[in-house]
């Protein structure tokens, strides 16, 4: 299976991508969690979102050192993406994808991707940490600037609407309803 | 500092236990769970899938080398002692537990987790009204088992109270369940089911399925697994073969017009370690 090797900031190539396909990322990318999103949406984003890559993660971070960073569940961010994806952003990752807002609001201009949940050490050890903005929200849910040194991700969702664990969910329900009716 | 009923010197022995059970658990995942997921992968047919094993494995065997964390969730602490005759069940036990936990959050480090319920405060040490959770129980050396358990997985976790008649409806409850949580707990899960016992007791048996060995199972948890494995969900529920890794059932006895069943959901990284004290 071919891998895409993607670097930040990203443009209209992601538009190709097709949900399945296997990509790896470089460059700068930015974490943020719950609160760093109401922030962001309250006081503005604190870097430039063209072609951005947000990261939801809440990572361990000491001495400016990535200790873990692994993802976190997305699905908590479905209803607070938007307005990142409006100003350019290309991007989200996280796991266990996102719900038919995101799914629509990446059409025609981004793609959401799936890092391997609880994968913290090997997060750590192909990300380094390049700048913290919102600081006063915590370690966990401050927006990090990471660099990301080819990350292996998977397309969950694609800029057209096809979604890999949506798929998978309609399987996994006509599957148990044929074992237990 | 500590009330008395044992000496300063097994307070300390068991403060450094606490760490030092927490620190294993955390970086160095247990062989048989390791063999599981090397298992899967041997068999595993979907590419999307493998790669996520591999992912996975890789990940083990960077944490092992750098010594961090398997996950950023180092989850919270949920703890096990047994108790020789010797050592009275006392309260300076449980301060010296407390006390290893505050000290791994700081040294492993793990991150601060836990919070009150309702104000949401963190108490940034991992530590709080009834956390951590301490299960007691006797027998003939003090040792002191760690569970770290991640939110994603458990979060996932269900109870119900059955009919006694409805003893067939066990493995659909079971499988509901994964159904329900689909990708998020991280699959590839493990599953610990309790049987029996009384609503709380339930859970418990649930949750202490989760420290038995998963690289066997018996005909009646390979069946769940089977049925589990068929719903497609996959590695972070991706697609594929590997759902579940194991499915781990404790039975207690119960009330004749009572069938309590529990299922506590595991990630992948099931965590766990235990170490021995000596007196």
């Amino acid at each position: 299976m071919n891998v895409t090797d993607l670097r930040t900031p990203l443009g209209e190539e992601v538009l190709s991508l097709r949900a399945g396909d296997r990509v790896t990322l470089s460059g700068l990318v930015y974490t943020a969690r719950d609160e760093a999103h109401l922030m962001m949406e309250e006081r503005g984003i604190p870097f430039d979102p063209k072609g951005a890559v947000i990261y939801h993660c809440g990572p361990i971070i000491i001495d400016e050192k990535v200790v873990a960073a692994g993802p976190t569940t997305s699905a908590r961010m479905n209803n607070l993406s938007g307005f990142l994806l409006d100003q350019g952003v290309r991007a989200l990752i996280g796991k266990g994808g996102m719900g038919e807002t995101v799914n629509g609001q990446l059409r025609g201009r981004g793609v959401y991707l799936a890092f391997t949940g609880g994968c913290a050490a090997l997060a750590a050890s192909s990300m380094k940490c390049k700048g913290i903005c919102y600081e006063e929200l915590g370690m966990a849910e401050a927006v990090w600037i990471l660099e990301f040194d080819r990350v292996p991700l998977v397309v969950g969702i694609d800029s057209e609407g096809n979604d890999l664990f949506r798929t998978v969910n309609r399987k996994a329900k006509l599957q148990f309803e044929s074992l237990f009716t | 500092m500590y009330q008395t009923g044992i000496d300063q010197a097994l307070v300390q022995k068991l403060v450094q236990a606490t760490k030092n059970a927490i620190m294993q658990a955390q970086i160095y995942l247990p062989p048989d769970v390791k063999w599981a997921i090397s298992h899967a992968l041997e068999r595993e047919t979907s590419p999307v899938a493998k790669g996520e094993l591999k992912n996975i494995l890789d990940n083990v065997l960077r944490a092992e080398e750098l010594g961090l964390p398997i996950c950023q969730d180092t989850g919270v602490p949920v703890i096990y002692i047994t108790l020789p005759p010797e050592v009275p069940y006392c309260q300076a036990l449980f301060d010296a537990i407390r006390e290893g936990v505050r000290i791994a959050t700081k040294e492993v480090p793990l991150r601060p987790n836990v919070v009150d319920p309702i104000s949401r405060e963190n108490t940034n040490d991992n530590t709080g009204v009834g956390m951590p959770f301490i299960h007691v129980r006797p027998d003939n050396q003090l040792t002191i088992t760690v569970l770290p358990k991640g939110a994603g997985a458990e979060n996932m976790s269900r109870i119900a109270m059955l009919l006694p008649s409805e003893k067939a409806a066990i493995p659909k409850f079971v499988t509901e369940t994964m159904l329900i949580a689909g990708g998020r707990p991280c699959p590839p899960v493990i599953l610990g089911v309790g049987i029996g016992g009384t609503f709380d007791q339930v859970a418990s048996l649930a949750k202490e399925a989760l420290l038995l060995p998963v690289d066997t199972m018996d005909p009646f948890e390979q069946d769940l697994c089977d049925t589990v494995n068929k719903l497609g969900i996959g590695p972070m529920g991706l697609g594929g073969d590997t759902t579940a890794l194991a499915v781990k059932v404790k039975h207690a006895f119960c009330h004749t017009a009572s069938l309590p069943v529990a299922v506590n959901v595991q990630c992948w990284a099931s965590r766990r370690a235990t170490v021995v004290v000596p007196l």
